[in-house]
């Protein structure tokens, strides 16, 4: 109770504005509650229910329907069980590497054993399993592969390119700025559009990549040149005495850069590269205009449908929904990482 | 042990250092001295290559500093530095920071490396800060710290860029305590200071320098009681006199 008068009335204008923002929130927040919630629509085997709500309640009842098209697009009906058991994998994924007494070397083994699984259950054609060719992968199951190996192979990329970037060596290093320059210069649209439209016409005779592929590499190409900033950012931030301190010691290039400078630098940079990574997460959204099926583009082709054309409100407050659950864990693992971490080195820092 | 023969060093348009000839023998101590701006760091530096030279030969242990990469890091694995301002690596704990060197370096032994590491926390008299990070320490103890991380690659010579210019005068004591002891265990030693009770009791030899040439060298005895230069002259009523 004194937290409420010492923090929203400490003042009359303090007050006031307390009052106006409960005023409004409770205007907006009833209306939306009860638009989403007690008048809502759960079930609908057909829309004439949903149609005569229209207005008064939420038709969740389209996304019952349309719930396996939205989370795996058009993959074989019946063979779904698998991108859903990818998504589960993916997820078990994320939740170990993000556990602190996870990281130990078979980690990585893990994550190579889950990553063959996704492949064997993604493509089919081994082990009984029927084969899916990728131009049927979709929904929800191609963003979060799109994502995730977008993010594991842009990452490491990006710090070769921010180190390169600060090289001794000339040549390295404009190639480093020529790149990082050239492709943050672009919009990603528009190097989709290349790797889509005009990448294949250079192809030679015969030698193609699908085109899930080349999406997937503009994405990785996209990302590390946004990331090789973020990480020069953190390099820069190091005091040359560090550099110093592990010449001095006998360490190699390599071995001080692995051993002294990225731990620290990378550690900095956490705020920024989850905010990239955040911002790269929903752009993978854009390869909705180069034909491919992620979740954006599944949730746009079902409310497309006659049978549900106009709702879509519910279409898009779902699938924001699963875009912020997704944002918000990364958010507040950063928090809780960088809090963690700065626990560590307590009370410390660079002298 | 060291040579340095007809060193030229520029920094762009300024000559940093000048002709400069030195010659330190195994299990001799050396004090640098002379106002700043003089070139002292800037020639401990060239000794492990911070910093590299233009013209004129330096030797180390018998191999010379070129741009060899793999010799010069033979030559920094041989000789150990401790900086004015620490450097100890924050993300690392005390004991971390003393045995990463002999891990990566030396391939010494995990165990082993840090047995030896605690060894050396003993002789700098901090070994309960083990587990604690640099940031947590007091200055006096993270320039320990830096000595031990220094000694813990068993170097064959030390360097000292102004160990005890950032510490508060209460601290400097237990640091020089440290490299005394050090100097009587028979260590090479190429110190920077202006700790001039420190280089009374373990010089062999003092180096005064001003502006980027070497103007004087003698047994401290006859630097502190006759200098033979004006300049030497100055700087020791400037730095003793008050």
């Amino acid at each position: 109770m004194s937290w409420v008068r010492a923090n929203l009335f400490s003042s009359w204008p303090n007050a006031i504005a307390t009052l106006v923002i409960v005023w409004l929130a409770w205007k907006l927040a009833v209306p939306f509650l009860d638009w989403a919630f007690a008048q809502a629509i759960w079930t609908a085997p057909d829309s004439k229910v949903c149609r005569d709500a229209k207005g008064v309640g939420a038709c969740w009842g389209l996304i019952h329907e349309k719930h396996r098209f939205i989370l795996f697009g058009t993959y074989p009906f019946e063979e779904q069980w698998r991108p859903a058991l990818v998504i589960l994998i993916l997820l078990a994924l994320y939740v170990i590497s993000a556990l602190r007494a996870c990281w130990r070397p078979w980690l990585a083994a893990a994550w190579i054993v889950g990553l063959a699984a996704i492949g064997i259950l993604m493509w089919g054609g081994v082990l009984g399993l029927r084969y899916a060719e990728n131009e049927r992968w979709g929904g929800l199951a191609l963003t979060l592969l799109l994502a995730t190996f977008g993010i594991a192979l842009a990452f490491p990329l990006s710090i070769l390119l921010a180190l390169g970037r600060r090289s001794q060596l000339p040549v390295l290093r404009y190639l480093c700025v020529v790149y990082i320059e050239l492709i943050r210069g672009v919009p990603l649209i528009s190097l989709l559009f290349m790797a889509s439209v005009v990448l294949p016409l250079f192809m030679p005779e015969g030698l193609s990549i699908d085109k899930l592929l080349r999406a997937q590499i503009a994405l990785i190409l996209f990302a590390a040149a946004y990331l090789a900033e973020v990480v020069r950012g953190g390099l820069q931030a190091i005091p040359r005495g560090q550099y110093e301190a592990a010449q001095a010691l006998g360490l190699s290039y390599w071995r001080m850069t692995w051993l002294i400078v990225l731990p620290q630098a990378l550690r900095i940079s956490i705020p920024p590269l989850v905010n990239t990574f955040i911002g790269f997460f929903k752009d993978t959204s854009l390869v909705l205009i180069i034909g491919l099926f992620d979740l954006l583009t599944t949730v746009n082709v079902s409310i497309g449908e006659p049978k549900w054309v106009g709702f879509g409100i519910e279409a898009y407050v779902f699938v924001s929904a699963v875009y912020f659950v997704f944002c918000f864990a990364m958010s507040r693992y950063s928090q809780n990482l960088e809090l963690e971490l700065a626990r560590g080195a307590a009370k410390g820092g660079a002298q | 042990m060291i040579e340095l023969s007809g060193v030229n060093k520029w920094f762009g348009e300024f000559q940093a250092l000048k002709n400069i000839d030195l010659a330190v023998a195994r299990g001799e101590k050396f004090v640098v001295c002379g106002p700043s701006g003089s070139g002292k760091s800037t020639m401990i530096r060239l000794i492990n290559r911070l910093e590299a030279h233009q013209t004129g030969r330096i030797v180390v242990d018998g191999i010379e500093l070129t741009d060899d990469v793999k010799a010069i890091e033979k030559i920094r694995a041989e000789v150990g530095m401790v900086f004015q301002s620490f450097n100890l690596f924050p993300h690392l704990t005390v004991l971390e920071n003393l045995m990463l060197a002999p891990v990566w370096v030396r391939r010494t032994p995990k165990k082993e490396a840090e047995e030896l590491a605690m060894e050396l926390l003993v002789r700098v008299r901090i070994p309960e800060q083990a587990g604690k990070y640099p940031g947590q320490l007091s200055g006096g103890q993270q320039q320990r710290v830096a000595i031990a991380r220094a000694l813990a690659m068993r170097p064959k010579v030390m360097l000292f860029d102004e160990p005890t210019s950032a510490l508060d005068p209460e601290m400097i004591k237990e640091v020089l305590d440290v490299m005394v002891a050090l100097a009587q265990e028979g260590m090479t030693m190429v110190v920077v200071t202006h700790e001039m009770g420190f280089a009374r009791t373990v010089a062999d030899c003092i180096v005064f320098m001003d502006q980027g040439e070497i103007v004087e060298t003698g047994a401290p005895a006859d630097f502190f009681a006759a200098p033979k230069t004006d300049r030497a002259r100055l700087f020791l009523s400037q730095i003793l006199g008050h």
